[in-house]
């Protein structure tokens, strides 16, 4: 297989520009011969279904939720970013690009990262038109505030709610394509398979979530915007339906699987206390604009914090790193926490846990303003946690959050099957091996209203397509291999639950293939993944029948999947040696112990092919050419 | 962090295998229960004990697990959400309660909810209501510059206060006359108050409140339970706005 990026030709500014010019058009006349399905209804999905419709496009939209408006976008809290330079301190569409470029450490496409920063200002115009609430000064004016790995403040924001209110307006132009009966909705309906035609995407295979019915639905092109894998983790900030299952069933039908293990992991969580917890909760990145992080010099103080004097702290990335300070990028926040941790300063019962103190911002600015700007959060924090972060620091900790890795796409948001199209978290596209705080919801939209639209287009203006409808043969083999799936789980009648074992895959992933790894641990991991995933097939207790609502059979469906998964993950972070952005590798660090990238060997994308269960699974490579910018070694100093 | 206890709970839940269903309570021991511990995630321990003794666990609906998606919800010893203000049951913990409390769960009760299962209920009504106008017709591609037309900052922030509400129902199942006025007035203030949105007030607010209607949802009686019950503290001076766009709408406006 041959990995074709089709990045256009021409200067990085004109790709975009040029590439629209060529792309084929299809006549709004007959637009209205097209459906498309959207999976997912998050920014990506919902912006995409909405946009689509609004075109002309007959969409049929599914989600796992029971309304479109409760994608796991809605929990995104601190911000959007986009290069309008409103604050008038030096930004550029060239500097957001090259943020996001570096920030990645040098592991994305110039041209997709490039045009992603000129379609920011669009996404803020089409966000306000909608009626989204965000952040204004006393002249009436949008506000901005700042995040990791920029010196420019660029993120706009809706108090802590960003991602509710961005995705309300996803929701809302949605509705208004329901309403005009250009988009068909299914809500609690979870895809459990694709659907391939003459090796194009056709359709799906679905599961309906209320009657446990196996459903078919055919189309001209397939979308997914099904999200992050966060979850393969057990404990992660993702929303509890976050899965990797509609990804990895079109993995298994022809799909490449782009740097599966690159996986995020954001410095500011509300730590760990329990074994019986099910998630973890952020906190926004937007606090390390007034929070400052610290812990004890010596190891084993265990003063309460406001009784250990200044003399006795230590602000470890205020001086490890003075131009970027609290504000350096997720990835070098998460590895100096664990690193101070590690050296016995952890704080905390657990001693896995820093300070996030705001001491002096409040001293600065007055408790009001900062009331103002994270009331919501502190007032989080302390139902979770019953401390008061007016009064004393918060404990924060690094947990697994964002996945950088996902279905490899080209230019056109297009992956290795013809006619499936993949947006949003789901994709590998735009972050590189680390992803910039509050660039997660920028893609997204950018993905769905203002990419997607235009490269769906060429795809189905330059096919001739067959007829296809549900009867056909390809159809009736997928929903038999589905229900002999779903068959299978709940024969097996063992002895331990299905949250037993996503624990357990949890655990092993965190170990050996989370924050840092190596080699040895890491082959270490996928054998006991394996031996696990046997284990989970002979021994997995599934209460219920198949046709109902039956929680833990779906559940189980998605831990299956990520059984399989973890492997892949594994295998992908073994085959990668060297360290960049969120993918460390113990065996490559600099003196300073940052990641150390081998650009010679690794400039390029790992893109997996399935062979087959049993089966390693074969590497392509997408080599990585830079015309534009030069990588070099990361500096936060 | 507080220290936390252990308590042992007796929960008595509503269980109903689908809506023709009748229902019923049944008393489950919640043992051992980490007051740090979230409701749900306190359910999650009832449910792998019922599941490890051959039952069905308790259905229940939950996504986001932080006070945003909506999707969790349920009636705890009578008040929507449990007895915390302001709060949502996934960020309900348990040090709220006591050891030897007995605990009565019930699902959303409401004509327009029907019941799916357990706890979980059918909220689509409120995905209907916004179809009928909880937009501003904007079609991507044609918006201005963002900062084209300043918004004072008070204004904002009202609209902000009632963009805030996460869709959960809760204000409905606190109604005695299971009223979405809340809901509606949330999403129709919101959107009153912005100058986007000013074009199609009239026409948003009477579509919204006649489709509410036509789906049965009751009267708004002045009681105010819906506040007192929002998890996110949504107020009910958006009814009050809600009944001036209406009224407007009514008798000023050409649009019925
Ligand atoms: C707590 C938190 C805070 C964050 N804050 C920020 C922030 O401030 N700024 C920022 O830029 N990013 C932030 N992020 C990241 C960002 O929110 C996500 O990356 C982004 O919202 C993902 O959007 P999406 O549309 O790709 O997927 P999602 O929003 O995850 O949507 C996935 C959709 O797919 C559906 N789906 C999934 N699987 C199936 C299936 N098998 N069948 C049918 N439907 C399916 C789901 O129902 C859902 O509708 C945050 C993330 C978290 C967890
Ligand atoms: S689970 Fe999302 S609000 Fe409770």
């Amino acid at each position: 297989m041959q990995l074709e990026a089709k990045s256009p030709e021409g200067p990085l500014a004109e790709k975009w520009d040029r590439h629209r010019f060529e792309l084929k058009l299809v006549n709004p006349a007959n637009k209205r011969k097209y459906t498309i399905i959207v999976v997912g209804t998050g920014l990506a999905g919902g912006a995409a279904a909405a946009s689509l419709a609004e075109l002309g496009y007959n969409v049929k939209n599914f989600c796992i939720q029971d309304s479109p408006r409760r994608a796991h976008s809605i929990a995104a809290q601190g911000g959007i970013n986009a290069a309008k330079n409103y604050p008038n301190d030096g930004d550029s569409i060239r500097r957001l690009f090259y943020d996001t470029i570096k920030g990645g450490d040098f592991r994305s496409r110039e041209a997709n990262v490039y045009r992603l920063a000129q379609v920011s200002n669009q996404i803020i115009d089409h966000c306000v038109a909608q009626g989204i609430p965000f952040a204004r000064d006393y002249g009436g004016l949008l506000a901005n505030r700042s995040f990791g790995g920029a010196q420019v403040s660029r993120t706009f924001y809706a108090r802590g709610q960003t991602g509710q209110q961005l995705l309300l307006g996803a929701y809302s132009s949605l509705s208004r394509q329901i309403a005009a009966g250009k988009v068909q909705m299914f809500p609690r309906r979870e895809m459990l398979d694709l659907v391939l035609v003459d090796g194009r995407a056709r359709g799906i295979t679905a599961r309906n979530l209320i009657t446990g019915e196996i459903e078919s639905h055919d189309a001209h092109a397939v979308v997914l915007a099904t999200g992050g894998y966060g979850n393969v983790y057990f404990l992660s900030t993702n929303a509890m339906a976050s899965n990797v299952t509609a990804a990895y069933r079109a993995y298994k039908k022809g799909a490449c699987m782009a740097n599966p293990s690159f996986t995020q992991i954001h410095p500011t969580c509300i730590p760990v206390h329990g074994t019986y917890q099910s998630k973890l909760t952020l906190m926004s990145e937007s606090l390390r604009n007034d929070g400052r992080v610290w812990v004890p010099k010596k190891p084993g103080d265990n003063r309460k914090p406001e009784l250990i004097p200044e003399a006795d702290r230590d602000y470890y990335l205020e001086r490890k790193y003075p131009s970027f300070g609290n504000l350096v990028p997720r990835d070098v926040a998460s590895r100096n926490a664990k690193e101070q941790c590690d050296k016995g300063k952890g704080v905390g019962d657990t001693g896995l846990a820093v300070y996030l103190d705001f001491k002096d911002a409040i001293k600065r600015d007055g408790e009001e303003v900062i009331r103002k700007k994270y009331g919501n959060l502190f007032q989080m924090y302390e139902k979770i946690t019953g401390d008061n972060p007016y009064e004393t620091p918060m404990m924060i900790y690094p947990a697994v959050h964002y996945t950088m890795g996902g279905l490899w796409v080209d230019y056109n948001l297009m992956s290795t099957i013809d006619g499936l199209f993949v947006l949003g978290e789901a994709n590998f596209s735009d972050h590189g091996a680390n992803r910039l705080g509050a660039s997660a919801l920028m893609q997204g939209l950018a993905d769905g209203y203002f990419i997607i639209p235009y490269t769906i287009g060429g795809y189905l203006a330059g096919t001739g397509f067959s007829e296809v409808n549900t009867d056909d043969e390809a159809f009736k083999e997928s929903t038999a291999q589905v229900n002999a799936k779903v068959e299978k789980l709940l024969s097996i009648q063992g002895r331990r639950t299905v949250d037993d074992f996503h624990r357990e895959l949890g655990h092993i992933m965190w170990e050996h293939c989370g924050m840092a790894r190596n080699n040895e641990s890491l082959e270490k991991a996928k054998s006991m993944v394996q031996t696990l995933r046997s284990e989970f097939w002979e021994d997995v207790l599934i209460p219920g029948v198949d046709k109902d609502f039956n929680q833990s059979l779906e559940r189980a469906g998605r831990v299956a999947d990520f059984l399989e998964f973890g492997e892949l993950m594994i295998i992908d972070a073994l085959s990668r040696q060297e360290s960049c952005g969120c993918h460390f590798n113990e065996d490559y660090q600099t003196e300073e112990h940052e990641a150390k990238r081998d650009d010679e060997n690794y400039s390029h994308v790992t893109a997996w092919e399935y062979t087959g269960d049993d089966r390693e699974p074969v590497e392509h490579r997408e080599p990585l050419v830079f015309e534009n910018v030069q990588p070099t070694q990361r500096s936060y100093k | 962090m507080t220290a936390a206890k252990e308590i042992n709970l007796t929960l008595k839940v509503w269980r109903q295998n689908g809506p023709d269903d009748p229902g019923g309570f049944e008393v489950y021991r919640a043992e051992k229960i980490s007051t740090d511990m979230s409701f749900l995630e306190m359910i999650d321990v009832v449910n792998e004990t019922l599941t490890l003794n051959g039952k069905e666990p308790i259905a229940f609906d939950h996504d986001c697990r932080e006070g945003i998606c909506g999707m969790c919800g349920a009636v705890v010893n009578g008040r929507a959400h449990g007895p915390e203000k302001g709060t949502t049951l996934c960020q309900l913990h348990m040090r709220h309660f006591s050891d030897e409390d007995t605990i009565v769960i019930e699902p959303w009760r409401a004509k327009p909810f029907e019941i799916i299962k357990d706890l979980v209920v059918d909220r689509s009504s409120f995905d209907i209501i916004v179809q009928a106008g909880g937009f501003i017709s904007v079609n991507v591609g044609g918006a201005q510059d963002a900062n084209n037309i300043p918004i004072p900052q008070d204004v904002v922030e009202k609209a902000m206060d009632a963009a805030a509400c996460i869709g959960c129902g809760a204000c409905v199942a606190a109604c005695p006359n299971a009223s979405a006025m809340l809901f509606v007035s949330a999403k129709i203030s919101q959107l009153a108050l912005l100058p986007q949105g000013k074009p199609e007030a009239a026409r948003r607010a009477s579509a919204m409140i006649k489709t509410m209607d036509e789906l049965g949802f009751g009267n708004c009686g002045n009681e105010a339970e819906c506040q007192e019950e929002c998890p996110k503290e949504i107020s009910i001076t958006n009814i009050a706005r809600l009944n001036r766009e209406f009224i407007k709408a009514s008798f000023f406006s050409s649009v019925k």
